[in-house]
């Protein structure tokens, strides 16, 4: 098995479980979604390094040129970023939301105050 | 990357993660461009690593840096945590590898897309037609949700808080934004800066059928010069430089742009998004409603990304 071999797929399984160790192992709402970025980042490099062909060049078609890696995974991956950070904003205004009603953003604290009340 | 992603786990000083996840965004972006994804590259180091990072910051700056000390719980995800990665591990082991050119991914659709689209819409970068084009219905999507989220981010925490700051004194600094205000060299770069990142972002904008780029990475840049305005000279003279029923109605106008493209196309005898119909030559057709189309992009995600970050910004604690 040459280098690069499947270490692409091992990046982003490295990656994606750290994301999700992240999510779960943090009481932390800010962590929480940094690690849901974390996560999100993997799956971008899973789908990047799938469209990559060896020897190609980026799909922009030019005379001079035959190989050109695939360009569908970009478009899936180029709106799905945009997308992401729509909905972090929105994440983050939750928790924003959620310190003013509780006063903290750790997970733990949040229930016990509504378990008091 | 993997180092960053670790010291995100460890570090406990939100502001520290925050930042790191800035860097892992970078990096990602840099690893796109070797992977010859420089669209994604592009929209990755604009909003990963620019936009998603301030508006952290701002989050930062209303709630909490600091996360509070815990160390239950923690064996159980990393077992969690480890099963998965060895079952997905286990599954990559029957995919193909890295930059093999007969993988399944590359026999079926994309060779088509590579062969026929510059005979179709006349526009050499291949995912500006395929985004705007042939998957125009999933852009169209996209766009709305885009638009959702900020209308959403400013149901939530747009309204009513805002009474909050009228209390505050004129001119007072009412938040740490305003607080660069006496910079000269930070003010008089800045005014150099905003006019040509701005022609920039129209250049993006115009030149995605041909180069790197397209209406979102446009809309991310456009909006980003109004950030940076409002990191120099306050978010409330940002309110006045664009107000806020203009940005409302960059949001929407944008999403109408884009669903009015394909009204048209649908009154000129196609199909809804079919941009033949729209001019004589469907050639020219496809490349004018790629065109507006992105346009419709960009215009609904600038607006969109600076009514988040002023709504965010213009919080008081």
């Amino acid at each position: 098995m040459q280098f690069p071999g499947l270490f692409n797929y091992w990046i982003a399984i490295v990656l994606m479980m750290a994301g999700f160790y992240m999510v779960m192992a943090h009481g932390n709402l800010i962590k929480k979604i940094v690690g849901l970025n974390v996560f999100q980042v993997s799956v971008f490099v899973f789908y990047i390094s799938m469209s990559k062909i060896k020897g190609g060049t980026a799909p922009i078609l030019e005379p001079g040129f035959e190989v050109y890696s695939n360009p569908l995974p970009s478009v899936l991956i180029l709106t799905a970023i945009v997308v992401g950070v729509a909905t972090t904003a929105l994440a983050l205004a939750l928790i924003v939301r959620i310190h003013d009603a509780y006063g903290t953003i750790e997970e733990d604290e949040i229930n016990a105050q509504e378990s008091e009340s | 990357m993997a180092a960053a992603a670790i010291g995100m786990i460890r570090l406990r000083n939100l502001f520290a993660v925050v930042m790191l996840s800035g860097i892992f965004s970078l990096s990602a972006a840099a690893l796109y461009v070797v992977l010859d994804a420089v669209d994604v590259a592009f929209t990755e180091a604009s909003v990963g690593a620019g936009i998603a990072t301030v508006l952290m910051l701002s989050t930062l700056a209303l709630t909490t840096t600091e996360e509070a000390i815990k160390d239950h719980r923690n064996m159980s995800a990393l077992v969690v945590v480890l099963i998965a990665g060895a079952v997905l591990i286990y599954g990559t082991l029957d995919m193909p590898f890295y930059g093999d050119p007969m993988a399944p991914i590359h026999l079926h659709v994309a060779p088509l897309y590579l062969r026929d689209s510059i005979v179709a819409t006349g526009v050499p970068n291949v995912v500006t037609s395929v985004l705007a084009s042939y998957r125009g219905y999933d852009t169209l999507g996209e766009t709305t949700v885009i638009f959702t989220a900020a209308a959403s981010v400013m149901a939530l925490i747009g309204r009513g808080r805002r009474k909050v700051k009228h209390g505050v004194p004129e001119g007072a600094p009412s938040h740490g934004y305003s607080s660069m205000k006496p910079h000269p060299i930070l003010r008089v770069t800045a005014k150099l800066l905003i006019p040509a990142i701005l022609i920039y972002a129209f250049y993006v904008q115009a030149h995605g059928d041909f180069g790197p780029g397209g209406g979102f990475q446009a809309g991310v840049i456009f909006g980003s010069t109004f950030i940076l305005y409002a990191l120099i000279f306050g978010v409330d003279n940002t309110r006045i430089a664009i107000r806020g029923w203009v940005r409302r109605t960059m949001m929407a106008s944008g999403v109408l742009i884009y669903a009015g493209t394909g009204v048209a196309a649908l009154l000129l005898g196609g199909n809804f998004l079919d941009y033949s119909a729209l001019l004589h030559d469907p050639v020219h057709g496809q490349h004018l409603g790629i065109f507006l189309v992105e346009l419709g992009v960009g215009v609904t995600v600038s607006g969109s990304m600076i009514t988040i970050f002023l709504i965010f910004a213009g919080q008081d604690r």
